[in-house]
């Protein structure tokens, strides 16, 4: 049905042209799904784009042909174009809330499409439209068709922009990254909607992830790219198993999965024994009975209802939960940034929530509580230098000047494993892992007793993850920290954690030593949310 | 703000020197907007000891001249050389006008931060005074403050000053406003700063490019509010030489015939504005990092 050969892009850039794919050739049939993997800066999405000739500026398809039920879609005129975007070929973007015009109904958005591609009238579109939105599967869809973006949840939003791209009967659906951002359950549930839809209604698709997990339970075809090459392609169950480029097979290994160690998954040339760390039967942390309430327009909402629990010396505890868990508020509690309404946060036997937030800069426990940012990017201040960021806590901390502290910066450059000549850059010259690098320094160039993680490889290319893993896992061994380890990603956690705790709405629902947890959950929501996480095929002993 | 960071080495200036170097090559109109902001810094710094006459000089004999090769743009009606006149009102006008610009920017700096970082009362009470301020004509605003304080050119600075501080506060309150829940502003408060210093060294460093563009215009337009102010003859009185005055003075000869008391000044004042008014660009792109590749 489609059918791409030999596609070379390249865009104009500052530094001279830069070519974003090169040589691609794929074919998607009728009814299959073929996913695209890779890493970020393969090419993948621009891929997608080229398809649809809506390249940002700058680009341009240099060679190649584009075919669609034997159209040329590179000749074709741009009014022709028009009418199969959305028409034909649709797309579901990356964030469903960027997607969706925040200040028009739901049901309006969807008219639009049917509208302009002449699916409705003006007196049968709102019927179509709610029509549309049921066959997403959104409950009570005559009410929904009125919200507005920001009354939906990020699911929610997600299948109302499915319900925009299906809403004309298209050919061809291109998912890109259609989940990121999504809790797990919802990444689920969205994904399963796709894959029925698509069946139902027996259409080609193409799903571009970074997620191999992904890839491997929903697509029929995988093609793996990297640095804008295709560079191996076949059916998840022959990739995983049998993975013939280097790249793939890295690129497998570094994806955790049950089973694995976090050694595992670098490459295979890397890997040196996994350290061991010591946990004392000392509590650093004990948090009793906290709460959180915050006073919202519509009466005060309880995040944190009565959270209890105890981080020993050295021991890594994961706090596992979806958005709206509680988990985040919790961990900020921790790090003392915000106040808990009730409850106490002893550190190391000493009450640290008796000081308020506000005043915690100046107490001498500072330094032992540190934390690692979920957006490495929006963590770092884009007007200072990686050098600057990772010396900032000396420099106000422990008062730290002149060369002594350029020493110190580069001793924690080379700990976190920064190149030196990157420490006088700016965030925006950095890659994401180096970005988290920085932010990982910054935390550690006190020496914490106790560092908090807010899901710091969620931004990260899954090779990127693995090298912050296992860094995190030598620190730990090196510095003695003890972590609490927030995240959404059961498989990131199992690797990494000593005991888990589950968090939902507000409260622990479950927590244990991280084996028992996740061999043998006892609650149902944790039984949920580890059959949700997609698992990649097992990989034949090498 | 970063300047005892280790990084500030010498180094790190010859990048800053080349940056600005850069964004001047890389647009035309900031390299020109740059060279009359240059020529007319040079004005006002040496332009007194350079022009042929003293501008106060009169002379009868040559009264009214038209352009000529000894007065350049002619002579006024008491025979005073209007280019020397012109060129000498450079350094009064601009003095008035950075100065003015420099007040607000301040007073709207602080005033924005707080608003924006603490929100609150602070912020509903530090609106409505701002919003009073902006719902009067602001020119019949400054024309009320001169006319209240007296007639000097310390209160057109005062004057011209508090009809720009609005557009600082309101700017710097929406720029701090979405910053404060930042990253980088929680990262400095784990690094012991307080917030006291997450807003003043972490979080309004980042607010400057769109305060650049917004001095840049504010320039231009506190010139013409100083002219304007001096032409209804408020503020700067003759025979000291003023753009504004100059226009006022020169407009009741157009008729007559005698068009360069009048357009001579007037378009200075306008040359000085569109320089400004360009300038705004290349000043955002050198004072901000992501600029730099």
């Amino acid at each position: 049905m489609l059918s791409v050969k030999d596609l070379s892009v390249a865009f104009r850039t500052r530094k001279g042209e830069v070519n974003a794919v090169r040589g691609v050739s794929f074919d998607v049939a009728q009814g299959e799904t073929l996913g695209i993997v890779g890493e970020s800066g393969s090419g993948k999405s621009v891929t997608s784009y080229a398809v649809l000739r809506i390249l940002d500026e700058g680009g341009e398809i240099r060679t190649g042909e584009v075919s669609f039920n034997a159209t040329d879609l590179r000749a074709a005129r741009e009014s022709a174009m028009r009418d199969i975007r959305g028409g034909q070929i649709s797309m579901i973007f990356q964030n469903p809330r960027a997607a969706l015009n925040p200040i028009r109904k739901v049901g309006h958005q969807i008219e639009d499409v049917l509208r302009r591609h002449g699916k409705a009238t003006r007196s049968d579109a709102k019927a179509k439209a709610i029509e549309a939105l049921e066959a997403v599967r959104i409950r009570d869809a005559a009410a929904r068709y009125d919200a507005y973006p920001f009354e939906l949840s990020g699911g929610m939003c997600q299948r109302v922009v499915i319900a925009i791209a299906l809403a004309c009967d298209p050919q061809l659906l291109i998912a890109d990254e259609p989940t990121t951002g999504l809790d797990i359950t919802t990444q689920k549930a969205v994904m399963d909607l796709v894959q029925d839809l698509i069946h139902e209604r027996g259409m080609g698709s193409m799903v571009i992830t970074h997620d191999l997990g992904l890839a491997a339970e929903y697509c029929d075809r995988i093609v793996v790219m990297k640095d804008g090459e295709i560079v191996e392609q076949g059916t998840p169950a022959t990739l995983f198993s049998r993975p013939r480029h280097p790249y793939t097979h890295r690129l497998v290994e570094a994806t955790p999965r049950i089973g694995g160690t976090i050694r595992g998954l670098l490459p295979a040339e890397a890997r040196t024994p996994a350290p061991r760390h010591m946990v004392q039967d000392r509590p650093v942390l004990e948090l009793i009975d906290v709460r959180k309430t915050f006073q919202s327009k519509s009466g005060p909402v309880e995040a944190v209802k009565g959270v209890s629990f105890t981080i020993k010396q050295g021991q890594s505890l994961g706090l596992v939960g979806e958005s709206g868990s509680g988990k985040s508020t919790t961990s900020e509690m921790i790090v003392r940034l915000s106040d808990p309404t009730g409850g106490k946060i002893l550190f190391e036997g000493q009450d640290i929530s008796a000081t308020p937030a506000v005043r915690f800069a100046r107490h001498p426990l500072r330094r032992d509580i540190q934390m690692v940012f979920q957006d490495a990017t929006d963590s770092l201040n884009p007007r200072d230098t990686a050098a600057s960021a990772i010396s900032e806590p000396l420099r106000r901390i422990d008062r730290m000047r002149g060369t002594k502290l350029s020493a110190r910066v580069d001793e924690l450059a080379d700990m976190v494993g920064l190149p030196r000549n990157l420490l006088t850059r700016y965030p925006h010259q950095l890659s994401g892992g180096q970005k988290a690098r920085v932010g990982i320094a910054r935390a550690i160039t006190l020496n914490p007793k106790l560092l908090i993680l807010d899901e710091p490889t969620a931004a990260l290319d899954v090779s990127i993850q693995a090298l912050v893993l296992n860094l995190l896992v030598d620190l730990r061994a090196q510095l003695g920290m003890s972590y609490l380890f927030v995240s959404h990603d059961l498989n990131v956690v199992r690797l990494l954690c000593d005991q888990v705790l589950v968090m939902r709405g507000g409260e622990i629902i479950e927590q244990g030593p991280t084996a028992e947890v996740m061999t043998g959950p006892t609650h149902d929501y944790t039984r949920a949310l580890l059959a949700s996480a997609p698992q990649p095929p097992a990989q034949a002993v090498a | 703000m970063t300047d005892i960071t280790p990084s500030q080495t010498p180094s790190q200036a010859r990048a800053t020197v080349k940056h600005i170097a850069y964004v001047l090559s890389e647009n035309p109109v900031t390299l020109i907007a740059f060279a009359m902001f240059a020529f007319f810094i040079s004005c006002a710094v040496l332009g007194p000891s350079l022009v042929p006459y003293d501008p106060l000089a009169t002379n009868s004999t040559r009264a009214l001249e038209p352009p000529s090769w000894d007065h350049w743009f002619g002579t006024d009606n008491l025979g005073r050389d209007v280019f020397s006149r012109v060129i000498v009102a450079t350094r009064l006008d601009l003095t008035i006008s950075v100065a003015a610009v420099a007040l607000s920017f301040v007073i709207g700096s602080i005033l924005g931060g707080i608003a924006g970082y603490w929100g609150g009362w602070l912020d509903a009470v530090l609106n409505r005074v701002l919003d009073t301020i902006m719902a009067f004509p602001l020119f019949v605003l400054a024309m009320g403050v001169v006319a209240a304080l007296g007639n000097t050119v310390e209160n057109i600075i005062y004057a011209t000053a508090i009809i720009n501080i609005p557009f600082y506060a309101r700017l710097v309150r929406a720029e701090v406003n979405i910053r404060r829940n930042a990253g980088f502003a929680q990262a400095a408060k784990l690094s012991g700063n307080s917030d006291l210093r997450v807003l003043a060294f972490h979080i309004f460093p980042n607010a400057l490019p769109p305060m650049m563009v917004q001095v840049s215009l504010n320039l231009g337009w506190a010139i013409l509010n100083a002219a304007g102010l001096s032409f209804i003859g408020l503020g700067v009185r003759p025979p000291t030489p003023e753009w504004g005055i100059m226009v006022a003075e020169g407009a009741n000869f157009i008729v007559s015939g005698e068009w360069w008391l009048a357009l001579f000044p007037g378009l200075w004042l306008m040359l000085a504005v569109f320089t400004f008014n360009l300038l705004g660009d290349g000043l955002r792109d050198i004072v901000d990092p992501r600029k730099r590749t």
